[in-house]
């Protein structure tokens, strides 16, 4: 078991590498900072552009490859090098910013895939009666919905609900926290604005889990083994509570990993249009700046998250199956 | 958004038989070829109607709809700027430039349209001859492509969309459509290799490989015609993934550029009007919504009838 996991985590390790150096070299391949320095007024002097160049990594005149190199060094002894235009670390930034989308992100998930594993479970039960029919309709139209176009549609909806109480900062529309607040209305406020961008990200995993956990439900309901259980004298909901909800857990478990970029994603654009200062929006700033060492550092804190989604997905995996655990 | 549904459908059963021609001699009832018995069950769901007529419409409103309005795309009212529908002529209102949203609506949702059938075509492609060939060949061929399809799925595509989109600024849609196909083919691409791998077994591909027939007309001739239905499903699936990445990356100009319109640009435009004028955004929003949703409903009501036992059609 154990063995099965470092092969598992060395090979994740690898693909984290490489993956983050195909994004240094796209991103120092097709961006060009030193167009930032073209059209000014008055001219920059060549020494200077020359200077920040260098500072950054990012003098068109090295080669790419002996770019990538310093690039490489620095990451190895753990710098992920300058930003720009500000020449202030990437390191201290991500420090900052990946907590916050940390937050947003383990909320988001673990109460959308907990609402949509329940959602499947009882639209399964309950197959073709109410529950199931307006759970059906309502993933089909999240899964239809682009994340802008379904966080725009709450935040106008939230700016209706503001109207309607009458308090336009009842349910604030961007921002992460007040810093003028203090005490117990700073974190009221705060756990306010918690909400919608958690709501967002939620619904759509909710309908993603949804779908796929009353799919795989439904094939167990119909097993002999959950028969076996109801013969040998367990209540109906102990049978599904027990055998059937367990098994149907299973194939979800390793989508959950697939899944996981696409969540990554949809957090870029809650972070983006709700104002949170995460590494989302560090991502959508990075590259309209053509920041090749920011771009690269998203990336790879990207591809790591990729990663320990897919560890606790093969974790998960054998806690659920006991066939894993054997061999 | 929905091509990870996919990842668990791996059916080898699904054999195109040869159309039933009545074996049993002389058999009362008339033969029904294959491509009529799907249409027949395809279009006996519920979903597969609503869809097919949901995106008839909209296909419809979106070509004909700007030629029977009086505003052309760019022309600017500046009487009205930002009022609401029905004033001045302008069935949906006008956004912060004074132009009709209706009008810019409708040419968005006609190269949202354009570039999701397209993308998803060449998306589709690639996944087959990559998917084949990594299943047909083995070896050092499959072993690459598969690592090929770890690698792609480890960075999110929208993020290496999002980096490569400075080679976007200035070119046209085209380019776009391209990167969109090849950052998007791999799961398809996974898919399409299972099943390689339990057709390659076959005996008439034995059979034809033993006749020395080249490898090339094995994969087109014998193993791609065999996923046909499986390609076919994949293609409406791809067509809604193309336009949610698209309007994603317009939104923020990471996708398609100025003087051309996309439902995404559209959506970017007035996006800082959402909260006071949210009449400018909802006609973008909801043709989205209502085309993503219609190309869903066809694809699964395609799938059920193209094979009715998947367990698919629960889904």
């Amino acid at each position: 078991m154990l063995k099965f996991l470092i092969r598992r985590f060395l090979n994740y390790v690898v693909l984290v590498f490489i993956a983050t150096s195909i994004a240094y070299l796209l991103a120092a391949a097709t961006f060009h900072p030193e167009n930032n320095y073209l059209q000014r007024n008055p001219p920059v002097p060549k020494a200077v552009v020359e200077q920040s160049l260098n500072d950054i990594n990012a003098n068109p005149e090295t080669p790419l490859l002996v770019r990538y190199g310093r690039w490489l060094k620095g990451v190895l002894h753990g710098d992920f090098g300058t930003q720009f235009p500000r020449p202030e670390s990437v390191n201290s930034e991500i420090g900052r910013r990946s907590l916050v989308s940390l937050r947003l992100l383990l909320l988001g998930t673990i109460l959308g895939t907990v609402a949509g594993v329940l959602m499947g479970v009882f639209g399964a039960v309950r197959q073709r009666k109410f529950f199931d029919q307006a759970s059906t309709i309502w993933a089909y139209l999240i899964l239809a919905t682009p994340t802008v176009v379904l966080i725009l549609l709450v935040q106008t909806v939230g700016a209706y609900v503001n109207k309607q109480v009458g308090d336009p900062h009842f349910l604030p529309l961007t921002g992460e926290y007040d810093s003028t607040l203090h005490g117990a209305a700073f974190w009221s406020d705060r756990a306010m604005r918690l909400i919608l961008p958690t709501i967002t990200l939620g619904m759509f995993e909710a309908a993603f889990f949804s779908r796929y956990q009353r799919s795989t439900m439904l094939d167990v309901l119909g097993s002999d083994f959950l028969r076996t259980a109801r013969a040998k004298g367990l209540t109906r909901r102990q049978a599904l509570m027990k055998h059937g909800v367990r098994t149907a857990l299973i194939p979800l478990v390793t989508f959950f990993a697939f899944t996981f970029g696409l969540i990554l994603t949809g957090a870029i654009f809650t972070e983006k249009l709700f104002g949170w200062h995460g590494m989302g929006e560090f991502l959508i700033d990075s590259i309209n700046n053509r920041d090749i060492n920011s771009t690269a550092a998203v990336a790879c804190f990207t591809a790591v998250l990729v990663l320990c989604s897919g560890l606790l997905s093969d974790v998960l995996y054998a806690a659920l199956d006991p066939r894993v655990r054997a061999n | 958004m929905g091509t990870p549904q996919n990842v668990f459908e791996v059916d080898p059963s699904t054999d195109t038989p040869a159309a039933p021609v009545s074996e049993l001699g002389a058999a009362p009832t008339k033969a029904v070829g294959r491509a009529r018995l799907i249409a027949r069950r395809f279009f006996r769901s519920r979903s597969g109607v609503l869809g097919v007529a949901m995106l008839g419409t909209i296909v419809i409103v979106a070509i004909v709809g700007p030629w029977l309005s009086k505003w052309t795309i760019d022309e600017n009212d500046f009487a009205h700027i930002l009022t609401g529908p029905g004033i001045g002529g302008h069935v949906l209102g006008t956004d912060s430039a004074g132009r009709d949203i209706l009008v810019r609506t409708l040419y968005g949702l006609r190269k949202s349209l354009i570039i999701g059938l397209c993308a998803a075509l060449i998306t589709t492609t690639i996944a087959a001859i990559a998917g084949s060939c990594a299943g047909f060949f083995g070896k050092w061929v499959d072993v690459g492509i598969v690592w090929v399809i770890d690698l792609l799925l480890v960075l999110p595509s929208f993020l290496i969309l999002a980096i490569l989109s400075p080679i976007l600024s200035g070119k046209t849609w085209l380019w776009l459509v391209l990167l969109l196909s090849i950052f998007g083919w791999m799961i398809t691409g996974r898919v399409v290799r299972g099943m390689t791998l339990s057709l390659r077994e076959r005996e008439y591909v034995h059979a034809a490989r033993f006749m020395g027939v080249p490898n090339r007309t094995i994969i087109t001739r014998h193993l791609l015609p065999n996923m046909a239905s499986l390609l076919i499903v994949d293609v409406t699936i791809n067509v809604s993934f193309a336009i949610l990445a698209e309007s994603g990356l317009s939104f923020f100009g990471f996708g398609v550029q100025p003087p051309d319109v996309s439902l995404g640009t559209v959506l970017q435009e007035n996006q800082t009007n959402v909260t006071a004028y949210p009449f400018t955004l909802l006609p973008a929003c909801f043709a989205l919504i209502f085309t993503v949703l219609s190309v869903n409903l066809i694809g699964d009501a395609l799938r059920d009838a193209i094979d009715p036992t998947s367990g698919a059609s629960r889904l």
